[in-house]
């Protein structure tokens, strides 16, 4: 299920402004990779290049390759539909669907591909919730609004409904920054049990959740004011935190930076 | 407890001292301005509601009168001689008329609306969104007489093979038989058609607002699960905008039941001895262009009486759409925020 990711010499638009530039960097399958840096240093968009997300704003296209296991997701014939379905995502802010129940929250991806078998759906809505951690909390009030739960629920929703399709990466962009310390708390939980089956990419402003919850660091940072970001630095986390190869590393993480 | 607000959870539990909760607005801070503000906020109010129970009031008051000599069936009746000695008159012509006019133009209006603001908010580039949305905009003010006009001296020349067209195919069912009078530019049908254009600029401008309103967020949840642009809508964008749809929908269909000029210009009365046609190639007269069509008759008390009645009917016909319309929101709420 889980697959690796290997991502050579991206660049990456908006438009003509180049946003990111030069990243290479490999995703063990089944492990945890997190992404660290200053704000606006292009680390989500480089995430949401994984799934290509980022196409959806106007303008927004890649050089280079990313490929998931041999499949490039970059290639003529590859639909990003297909890309998204395969690679699923978690937001800054959770963003269940306020129309939709809990259950249908979960099962709103299957029902996209077409699922429709009651008995199927069940089964994956509970899966999915206890994957999430949520099902003893939710199990109860499946037919009420999602947006009725609170912040750190709302984002065990959203991740039930990403896993809920069986992806095979799922990348999270500082799914925590919108929660408190015990839903935070939670959330790092989750992601360590999802290690086990999934693929998982994470953009994080907290360096001791990086140091948590991840196997390996990457580091972006920009070169300068007005210039691209870049990818400074990509190791194991340990010694990401412990013995960087970076100046610029060492001192973003002691907090000595700029 | 002071909030922001002047209220708080805190209000509503009794005191450490027994003393009950607050009931009033504590926001007041008793001040100069914000007493006048408070007074201007309040008498306005009270002016609008003063205003409108008055016009009911008088629409009653002088409806009651005529319809209390009235001798045949109010509602049933398709008779329409509201003076003399013996006044018979009833509304069901009128009543069909509207509401078969006001249906057709929803359910062309409703639809096409809906489509074209999903492709200014969501498909269109946007070097088009902008000026197309702004021409929408622009529609919805151009005054009705000139949809009217423009219908009589133009559109209707066009509509008669398509109504030739529809009939001849379709014309087994009542609903759809034509003989060829009234002419063509003068049935309901094609005052439906026109009332379709003329309120399609309104669906058309609120729905467009609501849907620049979906969060990005939600949209981009959807997208994220590999939606593709049309199930992205579906999923998030057409349940966010439902409500608005409603509202847009609503005020088309109070401009639709209540529009005069148009639809006196275009509708070809029926002569009460004519046999009742449910055909929407029939002709008539809706409550709005009967009274409009009489207007220089009303030279008795009890003459007026009768066409008030009628209006009233169309009063409390909006009035039930407006409503029902309010349930229809209210009963999803919980699902909308």
């Amino acid at each position: 299920m889980a697959k690796r990711i290997d991502v050579k010499d991206l660049d990456i638009y908006y438009g003509d402004f180049k946003a990111v530039e030069g990243v290479t960097l490999t995703v063990e399958p089944r492990s945890v990779t997190a992404f660290i840096g200053p704000s606006g240093c292009g680390k989500s968009t480089v995430l949401r290049t994984l799934n290509r997300m980022h196409e959806v704003i106007p303008g927004g296209r890649v050089d280079g390759t990313v490929t998931l296991d041999d499949q490039d997701l970059y290639a003529a014939s590859m639909d990003p539909v297909a890309v998204r379905r395969t690679v699923g995502m978690v937001f800054q802010r959770p963003n269940p669907f306020p129309t939709m129940s809990i259950r249908d929250n979960v099962a709103a991806g299957l029902k996209l591909n077409g699922i429709k078998n009651k008995k199927t759906l069940d089964e994956v809505v509970e899966r999915s919730l206890q994957g999430a951690n949520l099902w003893n909390e939710v199990k109860d009030r499946l037919d009420k609004p999602g947006a009725g739960l609170s912040g750190g629920q709302q984002q065990r929703l959203c991740i039930a409904r990403a896993i809920a399709v069986d992806p095979q990466v799922l990348l999270m962009d500082e799914p925590c920054s919108a929660l408190d310390p015990i839903s935070t708390l939670a959330i790092e939980d989750l992601i360590n049990d999802l290690k086990s089956q999934y693929t998982v990419v994470i953009v994080t402003h907290n360096m001791q959740q990086a140091a948590r919850v991840s196997d390996q660091t990457a580091f972006f940072n920009l070169k300068a004011t007005g210039e691209p970001g870049r990818l400074v630095e990509v190791a194991d986390t340990q010694k990401i935190f412990s013995n960087p190869s970076e100046k610029a590393t060492e001192d973003y993480i002691s907090g000595r930076f700029g | 407890m002071p909030t922001i607000t002047g209220r708080s959870a805190v209000d509503e539990l009794p005191s450490a001292d027994g003393r009950p909760p607050l009931e009033a607005d504590t926001a007041t801070t008793g001040r100069l301005g914000d007493r006048i503000f408070g007074g201007l906020a309040m008498g306005s109010g009270i002016l609008v509601i003063t205003l409108v129970a008055l016009v009911g009031l008088f629409l009653v008051a002088q409806a009651v009168p005529s319809l209390l000599n009235n001798n045949a069936n109010f509602l049933t009746s398709r008779e329409w001689v509201p003076s003399g000695a013996d006044p018979r008159f009833g509304i069901v012509d009128l009543l069909w008329a509207t509401i078969i006019t006001s249906i057709l133009a929803m359910l062309i209006a409703v639809p096409l609306g809906v489509a074209v603001a999903l492709f200014i908010t969501q498909y269109a580039p946007q070097w088009l969104s902008k000026p197309a949305a702004t021409l929408v905009d622009l529609l919805a003010a151009v005054p009705s007489i000139v949809y009217g006009f423009w219908g009589l001296k133009i559109a209707g020349d066009y509509f008669k093979p398509v109504a030739e067209a529809t009939s001849s195919v379709l014309g087994w069912i009542p609903f759809f038989r034509w003989d060829g009078t009234p002419s063509a530019k003068s049935t309901l049908a094609f005052a439906g058609i026109i009332l379709a254009v003329m309120i399609l600029p309104i669906v058309t401008a609120i729905s467009r607002e609501v849907f620049a309103q979906v969060p990005i967020t939600h949209k981009e949840g959807a997208l994220a699960l590999g939606a593709t642009k049309w199930e992205m809508i579906r999923v998030a964008v057409l349940p966010f905008g439902k409500p608005g749809i409603i509202s847009a929908a609503m005020l088309g269909l109070g401009r639709a039941l209540g529009e005069t000029l148009a639809v006196t210009l275009l509708l070809s009365a029926l002569n009460t001895s004519d046999a009742f046609s449910f055909s929407v190639f029939g002709g008539g007269e809706t409550f709005a262009s009967r009274i409009a069509n009489d207007a220089g008759e009303f030279d008795s008390a009890q003459k007026t009486g009768a066409y008030i009645a009628a209006g009233l009917v169309l009063f409390i016909l909006t009035f039930i759409v407006n409503a029902a319309a309010r349930v229809v929101i209210e009963r999803r709420k919980a699902f909308s925020e």
